[in-house]
């Protein structure tokens, strides 16, 4: 098996999930050109990694929702296979349609770049079942397009659905996150027919190993080789 | 032909580019500037003769890739 990590022109972040994936989860990863059509046959799990495909034009991740290899993904999604967007990587997810919603410029309109503290939805499952409800963690975000947005019907029907995956824990008076503006919070969501893909600002993979500050984001890593999907 | 797409924030969706152009104007001295939005304006070259058929298509260009409905709305000019 291989987890395939999606490299975009103007990703900066494929890397790092490939090197945790190899020597921290223990499981085979590679790189996969965004021009490729399909993804390795043995693939059983797709990343899709921070950065700044396509220089963000027109809007982040709207061109890189049309790269070739776009098409495959979406079908592996589709048909259950764990997807992990980190970042850039979300940003092309809601773009794509398997999340909904959209990212922003950050309210402060500045490039936002250290820790947060995070809390994990109330019903935690597929991706998400190494976590408890509730749990409480810190993952380092570095963007400038964290914002997110939705219409208030989806952000009630994202609550009622439990796929909320993590949201930012210091909000402001009307329930947004303080760090960049996110609508009731939202840091990452779940989605896909067996809640089996993932969308986040903040990046575990760069909070997976003790000797880099703590672990924080391993489980998330881990889970996309897991058992946790039906 | 030539098309002009306006591209725009929605109502609701706040625009700190905006915000912050207009925290500068009144830096500046400007009085009275109650709002600031910024709009994305897309000039299309196009290889069409007929009119109807050529806004057909860019507002099909804007639908599908210049403009994301989740928080943008949009204008097509045709300029014969």
């Amino acid at each position: 098996m291989t987890v395939a990590v999606i490299t975009f022109p103007g990703s900066n972040c494929d890397r790092d999930c490939v090197t945790v994936m190899n020597n921290v989860v223990g499981v085979a990863a590679c790189r996969v050109w965004h021009g490729d059509t399909s993804l390795p046959a043995e693939t059983r799990a797709v990343i899709l990694p921070g950065g700044f495909s396509y220089g963000d034009y027109l809007r982040a991740g709207a061109m890189a929702r049309l790269s070739p290899i776009m098409s495959a993904v979406h079908s592996f999604a589709q048909n259950g296979g764990p997807v992990l967007g980190i970042c850039n990587g979300f940003q092309i997810l809601c773009e794509v349609g398997l999340l909904p919603g959209a990212l922003l410029p950050n309210r402060s309109g500045r490039f936002v770049c250290r820790h947060v503290r995070l809390k994990v939805g109330s019903a935690p499952k597929g991706l998400l079942a190494a976590f408890k409800p509730g749990e409480e963690l810190t993952l380092p975000i570095a963007h400038g397009e964290g914002n997110y947005f939705a219409d208030e019907a989806t952000l009630g029907a994202l609550e009622d659905e439990d796929k909320i995956a993590f949201t930012y824990i210091d909000a402001d008076e009307s329930g947004n996150a303080m760090v960049n503006g996110s609508r009731r919070s939202i840091a990452g969501l779940v989605g896909g027919p067996t809640h089996n893909v993932v969308g986040l600002m903040p990046h575990p993979e760069r909070r997976s190993e003790e000797r880099l500050g703590g672990i924080d984001g391993l489980p998330l890593m881990q889970a996309l080789v897991g058992g946790g999907l039906s | 032909m030539r098309a002009q797409v306006i591209v725009r924030l929605k109502n609701g969706v706040l625009d700190p580019q905006g915000e912050a152009v207009m925290a500068s104007l009144g830096s500046l001295g400007f009085e009275g500037v109650n709002g600031v939005r910024i709009a994305k304006l897309i000039e299309i070259d196009l290889d069409a003769s007929d009119y109807d058929l050529a806004k057909q298509n860019v507002m099909e260009m804007a639908d599908k890739l210049l403009a994301n409905p989740v928080i943008e709305s949009f204008e097509v000019e045709v300029l014969k």
